[in-house]
């Protein structure tokens, strides 16, 4: 029986590496360039973090890998982190000073179980967070760095939709639901599960009223939502300051020319959302996504702290990047003969090797005798070091030369003929 | 293709047994005196037959190892909240064996140890986790025990999850239900390929067709409380002035009482014939519960008991799952003897651990160790490079895994009869295990407690050394 690996988890080959690099490397510096800081917090983490309420949905809790440490005899249990956010909203509360801004990212691996054999249980994602801030300007901020990435990456058409977490909320308690049937109806909308909202009470006069305008509220109707804002704040003053946010983010958006679409019940997957909330497709792929978490650091005793952020799939996006994108090599690939068995000239290949690497090329040294497909020159040597032949790969055109010092002048250009 | 069935020993077994006789299986042995796990059935003699423990035999049908069983619906259900992609279907309601899941605390309004931490104990670690989840519990954790969680509360842990016949079951146990988890009774349960794959109709016909008629089933009052509802207070609950002992339970109470009585220490209904886990000791300063031997080292890691009385087998598995945990071995007692040996079917060519490192490595498919002390099979593997090794845990009756459904047993053995009548041979010994008294490190040697402490051990070696 050949091994394999564990099941829904990944490998990525060399050709998914690079890309995953590319990916990783774009994003990294437009966050740099944005101020951004990087931060990386540890694979495994106390469950308490994500069991506090307003952490993560039930739903989400059910499939972490949840297991007992090596020192965990008082019976709780550490998990493979489950979420980005969270850890990095940990790392805030205990290392930084509380309510100092800062503006971190990160590129971390978030373990899941999935039933389906086909869908990962580990994934990748890249994520920024904005803590500190709670204005308009913030949420905006967090959006337009994701365009940014998204744009850098190359991505055409990407949708941004919006939701509002506050909005949502109050939308469920107009409903008539006590407090346990209302948070279990939020986290189904969270966990994207459209038939939630379809089985309550269609006749009511407050669904009719309240709550269908809003689910309406598909496609680029932030114009209607303007015109309703003030028969929607007549018959419920707490949505006021909700819709008030969600209108100065849009409002915001548009001025700078962003194009989005309104989506009131969209599901994000996180309950610690407590504004905007914004998600990035691709088509029907959800790619990235993310919002306003202002009780989250508050809730780990970190103080009242408002934060948002927001993460991109790395899997996903990984797949839409066009290779064309990857870098090219500055210097071009060498490869330098030697048969195995041949250990007097060892040394001399290690050498000349050493020094092409230094001065920037990839030198790779053949033990088998392979193939050239790839590299731009071969070099051999004969028994007694007396002479290096450097053959061009491209042109086919070889050239003897007597130092490691000439066969670097050949490779720059300056001693060939 | 033989068709593989497994039934369960224990509280199910006596209307399993009577069941099966009045749908004409005439099964040879399956009866409470049992030392075999292998009958037959003179209707059915193509059916091979295994008795478990009912706890194993979800796992054994979700694996595919048994194609139909029966066991009651609250392993069911411990076994699918953790994985529910399981292979593992309901087939029929047996409608006996009736009882609930409660969760259930000391008083409506328990109390946590103060840091926010609610402490739940049970047998059931699947499902109470599930619970603690739904209930979006803060901090919560959840020590995993083989018995006696009706004793945990209120000091050592805020809740548990226990099975009872009705919630007036708990009030003689001083405990008030919190929530009705699960109504459970006994089940037909089989592999969802087997299903499809074998002829287990006619099975499932000749129980379906024999079932007592079902008993009015007299409604309970059901309490279902919301979070909100659910009153968590902060505040000590542990007396830490006081030293607390565990005694064991089951059949190490006998050679423990003898003991104690020639380290002159009195213990008041120790064994109780009432079942009194709380048995007064005329020592001042000290408190003694009994519980399972098996749970005592984490109990004692934990802080929940500063002494206690078990074997060194489980101390070392203890030590094997958490090997920086603070229990120590402070005296051998020199009672319970047993010799934990490594056991493999008489027909397996295999005399030793190298042996079996080398049948492992020739044979190609993974090596199934099944064992009760899931951490010591694991560090035996490891130990004698088993390779590609998987342990399966067991609770007991392990001797029936050889050699469908293992190939490698950890097993204790006083005189070695039962392994061999089961044509097994050991090819190992792990350790020689006796009963020892466990402390933990981290006690102040200098307190109060640490004198009532340091009088109890030193009376104790004293009785361990004139054995």
């Amino acid at each position: 029986m050949k091994v394999q690996r564990s099941k829904g988890m990944r490998d990525l080959l060399p050709a998914d590496m690079e890309l995953f690099r590319l990916v990783e490397n774009i994003s990294r510096e437009c966050c740099v360039k944005w101020g951004y800081k990087e931060v990386k917090t540890p694979i495994i983490e106390y469950l308490y973090l994500f069991t506090s309420a307003g952490t993560l949905t039930p739903g989400m809790l059910g499939k972490v890998y949840s297991f007992l440490d090596w020192d965990g005899w008082s019976g709780e249990r550490v998990v493979l982190r489950p979420d980005g956010t969270i850890p990095v909203a940990r790392l805030y509360t205990e290392n930084m000073e509380a309510g100092s801004p800062a503006r971190l990212f990160y590129s971390a691996n978030i373990f899941m179980f999935e039933e389906e054999g086909e869908k990962a249980r580990e994934r990748w994602q890249l994520g920024a967070e904005l803590i500190g801030a709670a204005s308009t300007t913030a949420d905006v901020e967090l959006v337009a760095l994701a365009m940014d990435i998204i744009g850098k990456l190359g991505l055409q058409n990407v949708e941004l939709r919006l939701s509002h977490a506050g909005l949502i909320k109050t939308i469920l308690e107009t409903l008539g639901l006590d407090a346990g049937e209302q948070s279990r109806l939020f986290d189904r909308i969270l966990e994207g599960d459209e038939e939630a909202l379809n089985e309550l009470d269609g006749d009511s006069k407050d669904y009719q009223e309240m709550l269908l305008p809003l689910l309406n509220l598909k496609g680029k109707s932030s114009k209607y939502l303007r015109q309703q804002r003030d028969d929607l704040v007549k018959n419920r003053t707490d949505m006021a300051p909700y819709i008030d946010d969600f209108l100065a983010t849009i409002d915001m958006l548009d001025t700078l020319g962003y194009k989005y679409n309104v989506d009131i019940a969209s599901g994000a997957g996180f309950e610690y959302y407590t504004g905007t909330i914004f998600q990035f497709y691709y088509g029907e792929e959800k790619i990235g996504g993310g919002g306003r978490y202002d009780a989250l650091i508050s809730a780990m005793g970190g103080g009242d702290v408002p934060a948002g952020g927001f993460a991109l799939y790395l899997y996903r996006v990984m797949k839409l990047v066009g290779s064309e994108l990857l870098p090219v090599p500055e210097k071009e690939s060498v490869l330098i003969r030697l048969q195995p068995d041949d250990t007097s000239i060892a040394t001399a290949v290690f050498q000349l090797a050493g020094s092409l690497r230094e001065a920037g090329y990839i030198a790779e040294i053949d033990l088998a005798d392979r193939a050239t497909g790839g590299f731009r020159w071969v070099i051999e040597l004969n028994k007694d070091i007396s002479e290096y032949k450097v053959r061009d790969v491209k042109s086919k055109k070889a050239v003897d030369v007597a130092t490691p010092a000439a066969v670097l002048k050949i490779l720059e250009g300056n001693g060939g003929d | 293709m033989v068709i593989k069935l497994a039934l369960p020993k224990g509280r199910l077994l006596r209307k399993t047994a009577s069941l099966l006789q009045k749908a004409g299986w005439k099964l040879d042995e399956y009866h409470s005196e049992m030392g075999f796990y292998r009958p037959r059935s003179g209707k059915y003699p193509d059916v091979l037959i295994r008795v478990f423990q009912e706890k194993d035999i979800p796992i054994q049908i979700a694996l595919g190892n048994y194609d139909i069983g029966i066991c009651g619906l609250d392993w069911i259900e411990e076994l699918r909240v953790k994985y529910p992609t399981s292979e593992l279907v309901k087939v029929l309601d047996l409608r006996y064996g009736r009882g609930s899941l409660y969760m259930a605390a000391a008083s409506p309004a328990f109390r946590t140890n103060g840091n926010g931490l609610v402490r739940i104990a049970s047998e059931y670690p699947n499902l109470a986790e599930s619970f603690a989840l739904k209930q979006r519990l803060d901090r919560f954790s959840v020590v995993s025990l083989w018995g006696a969680a009706e004793v945990y509360p209120p000091e050592n842990a805020d809740m548990v999850l226990l099975p009872a016949e009705n919630a007036d079951k708990l009030a003689e146990y001083s405990m008030v239900p919190i929530q009705r988890q699960l109504d459970y009774s006994a089940f037909l349960i089989a592999n969802q390929e087997s299903m499809e794959s074998k002829k287990l109709m006619q099975i499932i016909d000749s129980i379906s067709s024999n079932l007592p008629e079902a008993p009015v089933k007299t409604p309970s009052e059901d309490i279902v409380r919301e979070r909100s509802a659910l009153r968590i207070s902060s505040g000590k609950t542990t007396a830490k002035d006081k030293v607390h002992l565990a005694l064991p339970d089951g059949h190490q109470q006998k050679p423990t009482v003898e003991f104690l009585r020639k380290a002159g220490i009195r213990v008041k209904d120790y064994p109780s014939a009432t079942g009194n886990r709380r048995p007064e000791i005329a020592i001042d300063g000290v408190s003694v519960k009994v519980i399972r031997p098996q749970d005592m080292p984490l109990q004692v890691a934990n802080g929940n008991f500063d002494l206690a009385i078990t074997g060194q087998d489980w101390l070392n598995e203890h030590l094997g799952q958490f090997p920086s945990s603070p229990v120590r071995e402070i005296i051998s007692l020199g009672f319970s003897r047993v010799r934990l040996v490594a056991v493999v079917h008489r027909d397996l060519s295999v005399d030793d651990a190298g042996g079996l490192s080398r049948y492992v490595s020739k044979n190609g498919e993974p090596l199934r160790v099944a064992s009760e002390y899931v951490n010591l099979a694991d560090c035996y593997a490891r130990e004698n490079h088993l390779g590609h090794y998987l342990v399966i845990p067991t609770w007991g009756a392990t001797e029936a895994f050889l050699p469908d459904d293992a190939d490698l047993l950890i097993e204790n053995t006083q005189t070695g009869g039962t392994i061999a009548r089961h044509n097994l041979k050991i090819i190992d010994t792990l350790f020689v295990s006796t009963a020892c008294l466990i402390g933990n490190t981290a006690v102040e040697p200098d307190s109060r407690r640490g004198k009532i402490i340091k009088e109890i051990i030193n009376r104790m070696k004293k009785a361990a050394g004139d054995a």
